[in-house]
């Protein structure tokens, strides 16, 4: 509750929103907003990494197939990079297969939500997230 | 002059050398390290095909008749070179089926008749005892050179005769199992071949080069005397072709039909790929045999009294007189290497079949030998073998007591070979026809065997002086027609050639039309099956068992134990448990199978004939019909064409696996392509009403800005489901077609009306360039235009805001038409445009991209495919893109 308290006293969290589809991010855009943090865009996958790099923002909403770099790989590098190995990562993509959920998680994302999604238990999941450590890591297979 | 201890003490000697490489030859066998398992050996032992004959006889006919000594090497030069084909199937054959005679061979092949198995001994003993008598003549007339020893009444040749039997029994009747190998008999007899050549060819050098100064000093000799150069300068017309014809084919009938070239070509061989070696050195053998018959004869003329010598000795009496006496002795093992050789397999041959196939049946007559109890017949069966060998033997040592100087060597030779030639169109017809019958194969072998005994047996014993010799000049009763060697006035042929055709003739004639007037019983039937499809059989568990009845394992084992002896019929049912997978003799089931293999066991023993009248006498079985054999051919060629299908099958089926499973990934990848486009519209579409039922507050604008973003990704979403399926039709070749004459430029026109609203949007303007006239094409109008505005909407999406150009061109080449859709867009990149056709690759990067489904344009090459045509991409980036595609016109 500690950790809760200080978000809300602080300088209103970033998230990064990475995704190609114009609609989607607009949409994404006005939920986070809705929630007050503060909303970073990314259209493709390198400028993902490069706004992760660049702004550390607390979340990233990535998506798994963008042009340039894949979800995945962006993960992937935001985990070996020592800077920002504890940027938050919610994985959103439009593939249901079973090796495309296994591909997120040895990725290294803190959850997996496939699309089209529910944008309430979208944003608990963010709230979440945002909130601490424990809950946020869960087991996208459960 | 030599002395008699010196030759008689040698020739004993030499036997006991044979007798020493013999039993050699059967102890390494005995240890499984097989002598004879070797081509060369092969080759050499069918060498026993030149006997006395040759070695002694072949002089003497070329001393009478110049180069009449080579017919006789020519045939089976000739049926060596059939041999790869004729000689490896008589093998396989009789090592499939355990068959040891020439009698049993033929028997077998007509339904294993005892009868015809005893007729084709019989005109082997009654052919074949004379040219036995033959070689004890040989023996014996070499004897009397070497020594000159007038003496009557001491004969060395009985002592060598029956030294001969005793070797022959040690060594030929070792086992009862004739299909086993005479190992030790077979390695002596290519050692005698070796001896043999060399003596011959020793003798050659010494009287073409000690003697005489080369071959060109003999001729030229021979030349200058008038008679000797008559015999070998016969003007061309002279020469008898006919007559060297027929010598030719009879001898090459009997290199494959004589008993003992049987026994070591087909019998002893140990490996039928030994037949490719023995196909040349046999011939270059003979070859090298009679390098110096001619000299050696000529030699003889030229040098010896002709009084004194017959020329049939000169091989032996060159030396003698010239001085050499030891290699005269030499010679003379020589001749005796070539005499023995023959009698020993001639014998051990000529014994298997007397003992299976007449001794056998007679004794089967009796209920004793057939009943189901009964004591070991092994020892009797040896015993019956070994009487029958010195039977033989001593039978050619009477003939050739009682008749023996009544012939030349060569023309008894001759009339044997007539004799087993008869065997020829029963045996070599049965190997590849169907349709012979027993019936055929008896009428051929009586017929032609009756006119052999008319025109040549009976006239040489008349010209003998036993009987009286006016039949043969008059004819019988005065019947000139009838005449023993100008049978119906045909006097223009030598007797041989005339007795030769008439017999072959009346033989073949029988054969084919008795075999064609009826049709082969069901027995008959299975056995040509088993013959002529020799090779076509696969392994052993899918050939066709004709018998069909009930056995007990009891009767059969009895049966096998007392002709086969306690172990061997322990082991060949130990084998058949082992090949079915058995721990126990016991568990075998007594089924047509186990039945089979018996009685293929015990004819290597008796014979097939006699195995077969032993078999039916302890089991209960049922006649075997024509319909039987075609049920149970038809059954075993359905279980081999159910394992080639399986084959096949699986193969097929491994195949298709492999391709249907790259299909699988390549449907995966599509479904996720799919699923991934059909949730991007659906994910905006969901969260925008869920955000907008959770929040009534929303301002009115941001409401019409949500409401407008669902209704695209809507209309997105529909667009998608429709081009989807639209695909899936193309691509499954279900989509309907109505093809019909189409005017292309029409189409365009049409396309670029129904997209101008498209192009005024973007303040673009679309220039089409058309020719005044455009043939028709052969196509489907709406899928035309389908790929038209397909294109012009590409175009529109890509061209610059306010300044796009598009330009259509349709150009007419001789056997084609062209469109292209060219645009001043920012082109399409080097890296997207090897995959610009596939699905769901849209152009252009996210952000600036416009709404498309990605399947606009493999629809579009899908359509041009399948109207014969191609589509393409022509672009560099930055300065536009045009797709273009081409209709082949139709003739």
């Amino acid at each position: 509750m500690e950790l809760l308290r200080a978000t809300e006293a602080g300088p209103s969290p970033k998230v990064l929103i990475a995704d190609d589809e114009p609609n989607i991010v607009v949409s994404l855009e006005f939920m986070m907003k809705r929630e007050g943090f503060q909303v970073l865009v990314a259209r493709d996958g390198p400028q993902a990494l490069e706004t992760i790099r660049r702004e550390h923002p607390r979340l990233v909403l990535l998506d798994a197939t963008m042009p340039g770099m894949t979800g995945f790989d962006v993960c992937e590098a935001v985990r070996a990079d020592a800077g920002t190995r504890h940027t938050r990562i919610l994985m959103l993509t439009a593939k249901g297969r079973e090796t495309d959920m296994a591909r997120g998680v040895g990725a290294g994302a803190d959850a997996y939500v496939t699309k089209p999604f529910s944008t309430r238990e979208l944003m608990q999941k963010v709230k979440d997230m945002m909130a601490g450590d424990g809950p946020g890591r869960e087991d996208p297979a459960a | 002059m030599i002395p008699a201890a010196v030759v008689l003490s040698l020739s004993i000697g030499y036997l006991g050398l044979l007798f020493a490489i013999a039993a050699l030859a059967d102890r390494r066998a005995a240890q499984g390290r097989s002598m004879i398992a070797n081509p060369w050996v092969y080759a050499l032992s069918l060498a026993v095909y030149c006997t006395a004959w040759t070695y002694f006889g072949s002089v003497g006919r070329a001393a009478a008749g110049g180069i009449w000594f080579l017919p006789i090497y020519l045939g089976p030069t000739l049926a060596m070179l059939l041999a790869w084909i004729v000689v490896r199937k008589m093998i396989r054959i009789a090592h499939t089926y355990r068959i040891t005679s020439i009698a049993d061979f033929i028997a077998s092949r007509y339904g294993k008749s005892p009868l015809l198995a005893a007729l084709v001994t019989l005109i082997t003993v009654v052919g074949i005892v004379p040219y036995i008598a033959v070689q004890i003549k040989a023996i014996s007339a070499g004897y009397q050179i070497l020594t000159a020893d007038g003496r009557e009444g001491w004969d060395g040749t009985l002592v060598v005769t029956l030294a001969l039997a005793g070797f022959t029994i040690a060594f030929g009747t070792r086992h009862l199992d004739s299909a086993e190998r005479h190992e030790g008999m077979v390695a002596a007899i290519a050692f005698e071949s070796v001896v043999k050549l060399a003596a011959f060819l020793a003798v050659g050098l010494f009287v073409t080069f000690g003697l005489f100064s080369g071959p060109a000093d003999i001729w030229a000799r021979a030349q200058a005397h008038p008679e000797l150069a008559r015999l070998f300068s016969a003007a061309p017309g002279q020469f008898d072709s006919v007559q060297w014809f027929a010598l030719t084919v009879l001898a090459l009938l009997s290199v494959l039909m004589l008993p003992r070239q049987f026994q070591m070509m087909v019998v002893e061989c140990t490996d039928e790929r030994h037949v490719k070696r023995a196909a040349w050195v046999f011939p270059a053998y003979l070859l090298l045999i009679n390098l110096f018959v001619l000299p050696v004869a000529l030699g003889g003329l030229l040098l010896l009294d002709p009084g004194r010598f017959d020329p049939e000795s000169y091989i032996l009496a060159l030396p003698l007189a010239e001085g050499a006496p030891a290699l005269a002795l030499f010679a003379y093992v020589g001749g005796l290497s070539a005499a023995t050789g023959m009698l020993i397999v001639e014998t051990v041959a000529v014994s298997t079949m007397v003992c299976n196939d007449l001794v056998m049946p007679t004794l089967l007559r009796r209920a004793s030998i057939r009943a189901r109890q009964g004591g070991d017949l092994t020892r009797l069966l040896l015993n019956i073998r070994r009487a029958a060998i010195v039977g033989v033997l001593l039978l050619g040592y009477l003939y050739f007591q009682v008749a023996g100087e009544a012939y030349a060597l060569v023309s008894i030779g001759l009339i044997s070979f007539a004799a087993v030639a008869q065997f020829a169109p029963t045996l070599l017809g049965g190997l590849y026809w169907r349709g012979a019958t027993r019936a055929g194969a008896f009428a051929g072998l009586i017929g032609g065997f009756l006119i052999w005994a008319y025109t040549l047996m009976l006239p040489s014993v008349a010209k003998s002086g036993w009987i009286a010799d006016d039949f043969v000049r008059e004819g019988p009763f005065g019947l000139a027609l009838l005449a023993p060697e100008r049978l119906f006035g045909l006097a223009s042929l030598d007797n041989l050639t005339h007795a030769l055709f008439w017999s072959l003739l009346v033989n073949i004639a029988l054969y084919v039309g008795v075999s064609l007037w009826r049709a082969p019983s069901g027995r008959e039937a299975s056995q040509a099956h088993l013959f002529v499809d020799v090779f076509s059989r696969p392994a052993e568990a899918g050939a066709p068992v004709f018998w069909r009845g009930a056995a007990r394992l009891d009767d059969l084992m009895g049966l096998a134990t007392r002709l086969l002896g306690p172990e061997r019929a322990r082991a060949l049912f130990e084998a058949q448990a082992r090949e079915r997978g058995l721990a126990d003799i016991q568990a075998l089931t007594p089924d047509a199978r186990l039945v089979d293999q018996v009685e293929r066991g015990l004819a290597g023993a008796v014979g097939s004939a006699s195995a077969r009248v032993l078999v039916a006498s302890v089991v209960e079985e049922e006649p075997l019909a024509m319909e039987d054999v075609l049920q149970i051919l038809d059954e075993a060629s359905q279980v081999r064409s159910y394992a080639r299908a399986l084959e096949t099958t699986s193969a097929e089926l491994r195949a298709a696996n492999a391709q249907l499973k790259t299909l699988d990934q390549l449907k995966d990848d599509f479904v996720s392509s799919v699923t991934h486009e059909l949730r991007t519209p659906l994910t905006s579409i969901r969260a925008f009403s869920e955000l907008m039922l959770d929040a009534p507050d929303l301002d009115v604008a941001q409401q019409r800005e949500f409401l407008g973003i669902i209704v695209t990704e809507s209309e997105r979403l529909g667009r998608l489901v429709n081009q989807v399926l639209d695909l899936a039709k193309l691509e499954s070749g279900l989509a309907d077609w109505h093809t019909e004459d189409v005017d292309l430029a029409a189409t365009i026109r049409a396309a670029i009306a129904a997209t101008s609203e498209l192009f005024r949007a973007r303040g673009a303007q679309v220039l089409p360039h058309l020719p005044e006239r455009a043939p028709l094409v052969r196509a489907d109008r709406d899928r035309l235009t389908q790929v038209l505005i397909n294109l012009l909407s590409n175009a529109a999406k890509f061209v610059p805001e306010g300044a796009g150009r598009v330009d259509v061109r349709l150009t007419v080449e001789p056997d084609a038409v062209v469109v292209a859709v060219s645009d001043n867009g920012p082109g399409v990149p080097l890296a997207e445009q090897a995959t610009i056709f596939e699905k769901f690759r849209q152009g252009g990067d996210a952000l600036s991209r416009p709404s498309g489904t990605g399947l606009g344009l493999p629809i579009s090459r899908q359509i041009v495919d399948h109207l014969g045509g191609r589509m393409w991409l022509v672009s560099q980036p930055g300065g536009g893109a045009t797709f273009a595609f081409r209709l082949p016109l139709q003739p």
